[in-house]
């Protein structure tokens, strides 16, 4: 048996997280996995028709009050001190890697972050990360016991199955302490459709020359109801907003379609788009990365290539 | 009083070497360094040094020392944060510092805090662009037993704590840290200063502080990896792109969307 202990996360609808229903197909594929998901709070809602053996909540947490995690890792490494899994995963997002992190090198564990795969031959568990920006994979073998994994989001299909787990509650009974303190939160007004939730996004990167073009992008992505994107480099360059950055160091998306404007496609932009269904590239350099990775493209100058596709989508949509 | 500020720097391949120079020895499992590109600080380590100049400009009185572990260092690549403006360069440099595995760097970076005397900050940059593991800076945290705030993007000090806004999807955090803390530093913050010629003429007089293992009591067989290295590889792309070639560019275009209409994407 692969005993397994899974740390949810709930998107900002309070549902369970894409890439925690992503992380419990890759801990039901384990050889003879048996699946624990733990939820933060006292409330099991959503998590307590998973397809998983057992939820664990932790009473002593809110998942909305604990900004840095403290807490929460508190409890955590006490539930994994009691329950000896083989392996901890959780998804590599902040959450899922400040906890990791500290869970591991508190109770001395192997820790592999950003995985796309595991797997359990034997005694030992496997796991791919791509290294390097996504140039090259690097398979790793965990000897140790628990093997504490964060998962890439969409490395696997998120489950969609129903289950009956038994649900528990746990504490550790420490009062903890957060030695950080959260004043206030602030949200940024988000104009249309997130991007996580898009099905069409159009990206610009540094080939764009400069903060106008993003508002043609934006006409473009209005025409599909779909959202705006942007390579780190048009972030840091200050033509639009970091919110709308995709990459390694920014979102993950999987659009029908990703049109790439401008953008040359190094592998850490790659990174965020690459499970896309269709990726379509525009770029005037024929040879940049991009067209690898893209299906279609058109190699031309956006200015020129960009208003016609524009005019002709509309054509076709009305 | 002088606060001081520990900015964690790691020497990486320059990440903007073309993907068609990328090379990889799969006999030693390790990146052969492509000619003629020499190494450079990890460009997210350098948002950590931005920041600690920005408490600087903002008037504190600061200490800046860059701490790094490796082997084979360039001096002409480490020594950009003192061109910036840090102060002091400390490395561990040893035989195989270069190839450790986060535990182990994380235990050289802990072991070389103590040795280097009292601090008050550690930043980091987000993640490191060769092993993008990001957790060295977090695992550091919890060794040293001090709180930790991740992607941070501004900071500003109080006296005896700091306000750091933290970000989060669409928005950010104001969060108040005691001191000591540890924090990761994302590029948020805006772009690492250029060194001008008078911090480049400072930073070519100044020599790093150099530790090996043994300054730090510790030896080879402290740092066994927990994660086994078993391949590394460069993977295949089955991707083939289908080119749209109109009359001229703009009839590229509606072809383009003409093209998607078949697949039914639109």
């Amino acid at each position: 048996m692969t005993a397994i202990l899974l740390i949810a996360e709930r998107d900002d609808r309070g549902d369970i997280s894409q890439s925690t229903l992503q992380a419990i197909t890759a801990a039901n594929s384990l050889p003879d996995a048996n699946v624990t998901v733990v939820v933060a709070g006292d409330v099991a809602d959503a998590a307590s028709t998973l397809a998983v053996n057992r939820v664990v909540m932790i009473s002593a947490v809110s998942a909305a009050d604990d900004g840095i995690f403290e807490r929460v890792t508190d409890e955590v490494a006490a539930l994994v001190s009691s329950t000896a899994p083989d392996v901890v995963i959780l998804s590599k997002t902040d959450f899922g890697s400040v906890i990791g992190a500290r869970l591991a090198f508190r109770i001395d564990a192997a820790f592999a972050a950003d995985c796309i795969e595991i797997s359990s031959p034997g005694d030992s568990v496997s796991v791919t990360r791509p290294v390097y920006g996504g140039s090259a994979l690097a398979e790793y073998e965990i000897a140790s016991s628990p093997a504490i994994v964060t998962l890439r989001a969409g490395a696997y299909e998120p489950n969609s199955d129903s289950g009956t787990p038994e649900v528990e509650s746990f504490s550790s009974g420490a009062s903890g302490e957060q030695r950080a303190s959260v004043s206030d939160t602030i949200m940024e007004a988000r104009e249309g459709i997130r991007l996580e939730d898009a099905d069409f996004i159009v990206s610009g990167g540094r080939g764009l020359g400069g903060p106008e073009p993003f508002s043609i992008l934006a006409d473009l992505a209005n025409v599909f109801g779909g959202a705006v994107g942007a390579s780190r480099a048009a972030c840091d360059a200050g033509w639009i907003d970091h919110s709308h950055q995709i990459g390694l160091t920014g979102k993950s998306v999987s659009p029908d379609i990703y049109m790439a404007v401008g953008i040359s496609g190094a592998s850490q932009h790659m990174a965020g788009c690459s499970s896309s269904r269709t990726i379509v590239a525009i770029n005037k350099d024929g040879d940049s990365n991009i067209f690898k990775e893209a299906r279609f493209g058109v190699v031309g100058d956006w200015e020129k290539v960009l208003p016609s596709f524009i005019a002709t989508v509309r054509d076709l949509k009305a | 009083m002088t606060v001081r500020i520990v900015v964690l720097a790691k020497q990486v391949p320059d990440p903007e070497t073309p993907p068609s120079q990328f090379r990889i020895d799969e006999s030693t499992n390790s990146v052969i360094p492509p000619n003629g590109v020499p190494p450079v600080v990890n460009g997210f380590d350098l948002n950590a040094v931005e920041a600690a100049l920005q408490l600087r400009d903002a008037g504190a009185d600061v200490e800046i020392t860059v701490l790094s572990v490796g082997s084979d260092f360039v001096m002409d690549a480490m020594k950009k944060p003192l061109a910036m403006g840090a102060d002091r360069l400390v490395l561990v440099d040893d035989i195989g510092l270069d190839k450790l595995d986060s535990s182990a760097t994380v235990k050289v970076l802990a072991a070389a805090i103590e040795k280097d005397g009292p601090f008050d900050l550690i930043l980091g940059g987000r993640q490191a662009s060769d092993w993008d593991q990001a957790h060295v800076t977090l695992g550091l945290a919890e060794v040293l037993g001090l709180p930790l705030v991740s992607l941070v993007q501004k900071l500003e000090l109080n006296g005896d704590s700091i306000s750091l806004q933290r970000v989060i999807p669409d928005g950010y955090q104001i969060v108040t840290a005691p001191i000591p803390s540890v924090m990761t530093i994302t590029n948020e913050l805006g772009e690492p200063r250029y060194p001008n010629l008078r911090g480049i003429m400072q930073a070519s007089r100044k020599k790093p502080d150099v530790f090996t293992l043994a300054d730090l009591g510790l030896s080879s067989e402290d740092l066994t990896p927990k994660l086994e290295l078993k391949k590394l590889y460069v993977p295949e792309s089955n991707r083939q792109v289908e080119l749209i070639e109109g009359e001229d560019e703009a009839d590229s275009g509606k072809k383009l969307a003409l093209r998607l209409r078949e697949e039914k994407l639109i």
